[in-house]
């Protein structure tokens, strides 16, 4: 089954950068395109962590385990649209102007808070091979992956700060973030509980 | 979509009872009603004789104006698909599509405060005040994106003069319509409704300041701001008030709806200046819609005959 659901995943994933080039070459864009390929890419980036984000929670509470053999190829999308939507920045917005971008990032602050989601989302591009994880170690990469929280959170922030007046979009983003982020502490506290009980149930069991 | 719109309309509605009673004629009534329904908004238009259908005539008599650049002028799809009309949708594509059944007659402007006589005018009384000019002008928005626009409409000043302000008036105040039913985008609050904008009295006689009606030689579509607006080129978008309801006369400075939303970020003056930056992004350069580089913006949009206006005061706290 996974054999087939990957490549569909992958294709899917592709589906809004083939949109957005596509409308581009046919001059689809509406009468500002760079500004539209700004904000298409920028939504991907925040949806695809967003669903990255989700597919701990969702597995755990359908119990469709599976479900994990996709997280890292979303993420790595989520990486992918990031790029895109901060070289639209640096190419089409800045022209490489390293000057000016430093004086952006100093003095803007949606701009520090976009940059800084980038950033953080640079060391798990870089360690999301199955290498990664046997050097890491599991523990210790499962702890600098929870980076992804920090990263959308700034990825939101970065959006809710851009925003001039119509506040609706980035506090919906807000709102999913803030259910997955409440549901991970859920299933944290859950777990917690269970390693507690744990001891107890192995002491019976071992009769000491 | 065309099933359900024509579902909305009886056969009742078009066909006369007498008819309606006569089994052949009404046939024939319901073959009409089955034609139109076939044509679908058709009918509606001719059923709802309040739509407007002013946005897009043609207007006679435009004569050329010594204010306008020969810059090339942007597309007439981007200048009515690409809107900052709040009243409508902060969505730029949205304003197109929800302005459509927009009624801009009957319309009157009030005009009050500090005048000899206050008075409603009718949209086309004070359309007929003087001459319609043609004026190509830069229109820079303070998000950064620019375009070049060919109004049409006369100087300010012909309505100012004629509204005789008293000479305790030092301001203007111009209100765009409130109505919910009509500007959906009314119903939300990301900013305080009505629209107000102002301008200092001297900002509004001079020459450049213009009262708008039309666009492209037609009358002015309904996403633009129909049917009568203000064009300040040497200013930010913003200050350009549309579907205006209300010219009022004041000796205190008008409150303006984007000042009272975030005052740090846009002031009363907005005039474009590139060396002011926006807290949030920098006005040094613009995108002229159409076009991939940016260019530099000019310190007033490069309308510099306006500099004399705001000599002596400092651009970056009256920003």
């Amino acid at each position: 089954m996974l054999r087939y659901f990957k490549p569909i995943v992958f294709l899917a994933c592709l589906v809004p950068v083939g949109r957005l080039a596509w409308r581009g070459f046919h001059s689809d864009l509406g009468a500002n395109p760079i500004e539209a390929i700004t904000h298409g890419t920028g939504d991907w980036t925040l949806i695809l962590l967003l669903v990255t984000l989700s597919i701990t929670p969702v597995r755990k509470f359908t119990r469709q385990y599976w479900l994990i053999n996709f997280r890292r190829m979303i993420g790595l999308f989520a990486f992918f649209y990031g790029f895109l939507h901060l070289m639209t920045y640096v190419w089409l917005d800045k022209f490489f102007d390293v000057h000016e971008m430093i004086a952006d990032i100093a003095k803007r602050r949606f701009i520090t808070a976009g940059l800084t989601a980038f950033t953080l989302m640079i060391p798990l591009a870089l360690t999301s091979t199955k290498w990664s994880i046997r050097k890491l170690g599991g523990k210790r990469w499962q702890v600098l992956h929870r980076l992804i929280y920090f990263s959308a959170t700034a990825g939101v922030i970065h959006y809710i700060w851009l925003v001039k007046a119509d506040l609706k979009k980035p506090l919906e983003y807000a709102t999913i973030l803030g259910v997955l982020l409440l549901a991970r502490a859920g299933l944290w506290l859950a777990s917690r509980n269970a390693v507690d009980r744990k001891p107890e149930f192995s002491e019976v069991g071992s009769g000491r | 979509m065309l099933i359900k719109k024509a579902a909305d309309i009886r056969s009742s509605e078009i066909t006369p009872k007498s008819l309606y009673l006569n089994r052949r004629k009404f046939l024939a009534g319901a073959a009409i009603a089955g034609a139109a329904t076939a044509a679908g908004l058709k009918l509606r238009d001719v059923a709802s004789p309040s739509r407007s259908s002013f946005a897009g005539s043609k207007i006679d008599g435009i004569q050329k104006s010594q204010f306008s650049t020969s810059e090339a002028v942007t597309p007439y799809k981007d200048v009515t698909h690409y809107n900052n009309y709040y009243e409508f949708s902060t969505d730029k594509e949205g304003p197109a599509e929800l302005a459509k059944n927009f009624r801009t007659r009957p319309w009157k402007v009030k005009i009050d405060g500090l005048v000899e006589k206050k008075q409603d005018l009718d949209v086309d009384s004070i359309i007929k005040m003087a001459s319609p000019e043609e004026r190509i002008y830069r229109h820079r928005c303070v998000e950064g994106w620019s375009i070049v626009v060919p109004w049409v409409g006369f100087s300010l000043s012909e309505l100012v003069k004629r509204a005789n302000p008293t000479s305790k008036a030092k301001f203007v105040e111009f209100t765009t319509l409130f109505d919910m039913t009509q500007m959906p985008g009314q119903q939300r609050n990301v900013l305080e409704w009505p629209y107000v904008e102002g301008l200092r009295m001297d900002e509004a006689m001079h020459p450049l300041a213009l009262l708008c009606f039309g666009m492209y030689g037609e009358a002015l579509p309904n996403q633009d701001g129909a049917p009568l607006r203000i064009v300040l080129p040497w200013k930010y978008g913003f200050k350009s008030a549309k579907a205006i309801v209300r010219i009022r006369f004041t000796e205190k400075q008008p409150i303006n709806t984007w000042n009272v939303s975030s005052p740090q970020e846009y002031g009363f003056y907005a005039n474009v200046n590139p060396n002011v930056d926006h807290p949030r992004w920098s006005q040094a350069k613009e995108r002229r819609l159409g076009e991939f580089s940016k260019r530099p913006t000019l310190m007033f949009n490069g309308y510099d005959q306006v500099g004399s206006l705001y000599s002596g005061m400092d651009l970056r706290k009256n920003y």
